[in-house]
């Protein structure tokens, strides 16, 4: 059903052609940022046309347009950071912008610079269906097909809301490096909830994968599939039983736990957190830090990856890193900012969540890599413990690695077989612990997508992970001990 | 950028209404400062303005909608299209309506949420609030070993809802605050804390106060250890307090309500809590942080009283949940910004504060867990089931005094039965940032999961 290729497009050629921005007025618009004495200028231009339509109660209760455009421009002198943003791309709103953020970061220097841009070509996306060329009958349809679907499942669903969402987000970053970089996302999401009502009381299931891809997304992603995963979360809610307390064996099914390791360790990974003395990983590079079977890689450059893209939102191109290897702590993740005071290069994972916001480390798609245990060996092998098939959102404090995350399809595992369904469980942890009590990793794989928040922005991730065991995490249920 | 009254921007998008179909336009404009600190240095300087459109299109009973973030006047007529041609794919809804001249003919709360010296101090007093607070929170307490940020923030907003029907409301507010991370402790023994200061004005600010209280925070967890599962009896700190009446607040609207997403569906007029509880949100109280004469639809603000000695008696409605239930609309419209359609919620949640202060309450509970943070609270939370698990740190009260400290546990009930258990409710009503007040309260006994 796919169309020929049609995209790649080219961001900047798309940019320059609309007349949102000339290169000549990006040179003077860095000069102009330099002049205060800068040592290093960029600037950050988005414009991002996103559509979400929402169903709700069998009722396409709405469709929106959304529509952001605008220019971040930073300084950089010394260790401060200047920054400034404006919504008007006009020569005369980007120069007062850069002469706000100039002014912000005063000191240092004052000499003159020429900047002359050159463009650094990223590798396109492929877009084989753009979701603007899809009539919006087609993609209310989807929601009319989830929702009948999530029904199906049984009178017991009793509430069904279904969202579809795609975006494109075009950027392009230009510095006093001389580069001059652009990358163009599309991405496109499907969301499933359900309510199910029975003698338990409700009881909440969702779905809600996302890709980085077009609107060819549904050839691998079958709404029905989505509703009908929603709606049996919901039901087996229904019969679940609290969740036992106390510290416990846990199986995470694969794609289910990656969040774990996402909040467990990749924040205290972010160099901008270790080199403020925010992380338990500080001055652990080179030191076994997990179990010898724990391999964690930040991927940017993967396939279809809800947080994959060609460049940063510095103009970084983005990389395959590997933080932990074999158990053993290889490196942080940086950005420009942190990379430049450590004398070495950006690892690609400076994200911002608009341009109005400043460039963090983040993360992109972080993945515990899979190993060589047969999934079902690793549940047999377990006495007694929890089997845990969806997580739901988590939370860390890199500062002491102290993390927690809530469970929200679960399983009890006894003698060595998955048993009842247990519900409201909050898995709690130490993610230097945890790390090291990984005792089985599956030889299976998949990912999850979601919005990972720092500092109030939200950026695109994924995480990923095979089947494994945690020997003993602490379980948070609401039996009454 | 040359200054357009967002009244005029909100004017010509309403203008452009066709027979048939009724606009509605919000236009919201802030200007932010924001500063990061680290290690006696700036780490960062914003300073900046947003604005954006909010449009939505009335054909008959279907609603469309789109948004711009940004006032460039060729976007915003892309947008305007774009509500017009979503409405023609929504399904027909009686309920939908905008705010009508007769909603908006009651009392408006004279508020005065404006205060010149947000954007009469200059940058660099911002500055060095920022530098000083972080300076403070080290020199509050010899075990503080770092600061991991401290920030200074401010804003002042604008909004102007305007539609066809000829209603009309605008507001401005400002508020600024600082805040600061202390680090006490080393290596997987590093405990923290947090501390802040909030106000209207600049000269609101408490420096000391928000750095005593990182200090004070993280200070108190050294040497913080994984206790036993058990059950006790808990006293939520105020800012937890805040929190969760917010989750509670969140059931009570009339979205929930409405859409049956509620552990209070079908449980008006019953009783849902302890006798003591009565919780209100009144956006007319200047204190509060969201207070505001008019919400997001334009129609006035008012007390809503939600529970009464235990009692359901009410919940919060927007025009749509209102006309759904019947009842009206309470003035309880909130909008996370341009980006979205008006949903339902609390501004200004409080409890109605009880005798006893909170040294009182932690000698009447004997031993109890006293809960300084909870973590997960979203994903932890059901507002449809009530179930309730989050990850939790504090200190142990042993015969009514301090003892020690706390780490790595969950804290387990449901909120229905955490409502009725309620058995003090501390006198300390303070006003945070974030639509609640906390006050110190004590539950009877919750799961407490440790190993």
């Amino acid at each position: 059903m796919s169309a020929p290729v049609v995209n790649p497009t080219d961001p900047l050629a798309d940019l320059l052609q609309e007349g949102v921005v000339e290169v000549a007025v990006l040179e003077e618009v860095l000069g102009r940022a330099l002049q205060g004495g800068g040592d290093f200028a960029e600037v950050f231009i988005e414009d991002r046309a996103s559509t979400a339509v929402h169903l709700d109660d069998t009722r396409i209760e709405e469709l929106t347009s959304g529509r952001l455009r605008g220019a971040g421009i930073r300084v950089l002198s010394g260790d401060a950071t200047g920054f400034a943003h404006t919504a008007d791309l006009s020569p005369a709103g980007l120069l007062e912008a850069a002469a706000a953020a100039a002014s912000a970061a005063r000191g240092g220097g004052a000499d003159t610079k020429v900047i002359a841009l050159s463009n650094r070509a990223g590798t396109p996306q492929l877009v084989m269906i753009a979701p603007e060329s899809v009539a919006k009958e087609r993609k209310v349809e989807l929601l009319h097909i989830a929702d009948a679907a999530a029904r199906g499942r049984g009178d017991a669903i009793k509430q069904v809301s279904a969202t579809y969402a795609d975006s494109r987000r075009r950027i392009l970053v230009a510095n006093s490096d001389g580069v001059l970089a652009t990358d163009g996302r599309v991405r496109t999401r499907f969301m499933v909830q359900c309510v199910a009502v029975g003698d338990t009381g409700m009881q909440t299931g969702t779905d809600a994968p996302g890709h980085t891809q077009g609107f060819e997304f549904f050839d691998a992603i079958n709404p029905e599939l989505v509703a009908t995963t929603a709606a049996d979360r919901a039901l087996t809610l229904l019969r679940a039983r609290p969740a036992p307390t106390g510290k416990l064996p846990v199986v995470l099914r694969r794609g289910a736990g990656g969040v774990l390791f996402h909040e467990a360790c990749g924040h205290g990974l972010e160099s901008d957190l270790v080199g403020r003395d925010a992380s338990v990983f500080r001055g652990s590079v080179d030191q076994m830090v997990a179990s010898p079977l724990v391999t964690v890689v930040d991927d940017g450059t993967y396939e279809l990856g809800w947080g994959t893209s060609a460049i940063d939102d510095e103009g970084t191109p983005v990389a395959r890193n590997v933080l932990i290897e074999n158990g053993v702590l290889t490196d942080y993740m940086w950005d420009l900012t942190r990379a430049r005071k450590n004398g070495r290069a950006s690892s690609g994972n400076g994200r911002r969540e608009t341009y109005q916001d400043l460039p963090m480390v983040r993360m992109t798609n972080t993945y515990l890599v899979a190993g060589d245990s047969d999934p079902d060996d690793i549940i047999a092998d377990t006495e007694y413990g929890l089997y845990c098939a969806a997580l739901g959102g988590g939370q860390v404090n890199t500062a002491t690695g102290d993390y927690v995350f809530g469970v929200t399809e679960a399983y009890l595992i006894e003698n060595g077989e998955i048993t009842d369904p247990v519900r409201a469980a909050q898995l709690i942890g130490n993610g230097l612990d945890t790390l090291r009590l990984v005792d089985a990793v599956g030889n299976d794989f998949d990912t999850w997508a979601g919005t990972c928040g720092k500092d109030g922005q939200g950026v695109p991730v994924s995480a990923g992970q095979p089947t494994l065991r945690v020997s003993e995490l602490t379980v948070g249920g609401t039996a009454r001990g | 950028m040359a200054e357009i009254p967002i009244f005029d921007i909100a004017q010509r998008v309403v203008a452009t209404a066709r027979t048939g179909e009724q606009i509605e336009a919000y236009v919201a404009r802030s200007r932010h400062t924001e500063v990061a600190v680290h290690a006696g240095a700036v780490e960062s300087l914003t300073v900046a303005e947003s604005a954006g459109v909010g449009v939505r299109v009335l054909l008959g009973d279907r609603q469309g909608f789109a948004w711009a973030g940004s006032l460039d006047s060729a976007i915003i007529d892309d947008a305007v299209a774009a509500a017009r041609d979503n409405a023609t794919f929504a399904t027909p809804d009686a309920a939908l309506a905008f705010a009508a001249p007769a909603d908006v003919s009651g009392p408006v709360a004279e508020l005065d949420l404006w205060r010149d010296d947000i954007l009469a101090t200059d940058t660099d007093a911002k500055v060095a609030h920022a530098l000083a607070v972080e300076q403070a929170t080290l020199a509050a307490d010899p075990k503080v070993r770092a600061v991991e940020s401290a920030h200074y923030g401010d804003s002042a907003s604008e909004m102007v809802v305007l539609n066809s029907l000829g209603v009309h409301a605008s507001k401005r507010s400002s508020m600024c605050s600082v805040s600061t991370h202390a680090l006490a402790g080393e290596g997987g023994a590093t405990r923290t804390g947090y501390g802040f200061s909030a106000g209207r004005a600049f000269a609101d600010l408490d420096l000391e106060i928000a750095a005593a209280d990182a200090a004070l925070r993280a200070v108190r967890l050294l040497g913080s250890e994984q206790p036993a599962t058990t059950n006790l009896p808990v006293v939520f700190d105020p800012l937890v307090t805040r929190s969760i009446l917010s989750l509670i607040g969140s059931a009570l609207s009339g979205e929930a309500i409405t859409k049956g997403r509620s552990m209070f569906v079908g449980r008006a007029g019953e009783v849902v809590a302890a006798p003591m509880v009565t919780l209100t949100d009144d956006p007319t109280d200047a204190a509060a942080f969201g207070a505001a004469g008019y919400d997001s639809e334009g129609v006035p603000t008012r007390r809503a009283e939600l529970i009464k000695n235990g009692v359901l008696t009410g919940f919060l409605h927007n025009i749509v949940t209102g006309r759904r239930s019947g009842t009206g609309t309470t003035g309880a419209a909130v909008r996370g910004g341009y980006a979205t359609t008006p949903g339902v919620g609390a501004r200004a949640l409080s409890l109605v504060p009880g005798a006893a202060g909170p040294t009182e309450i932690m000698r009447a509970a004997g031993d109890a867990f006293y809960v300084q943070s909870v973590s997960g609270l979203h994903s932890g939370t059901n507002p449809v089931s009530g179930d309730f698990s989050v990850g939790a740190e504090g200190l142990m009260i042993r015969n009514g005094e301090w003892a020690e400290p706390i780490r790595e546990v969950t804290i387990a009930s449901t909120l229905p039965r955490m409502l009725k258990e309620i058995t003090a409710i501390g006198s300390d009503l303070t006003w945070f940032p974030g639509g609640a007040a906390g006050l110190t309260m004590l539950i009877g006994e919750m799961t407490i999961s440790g190993s």
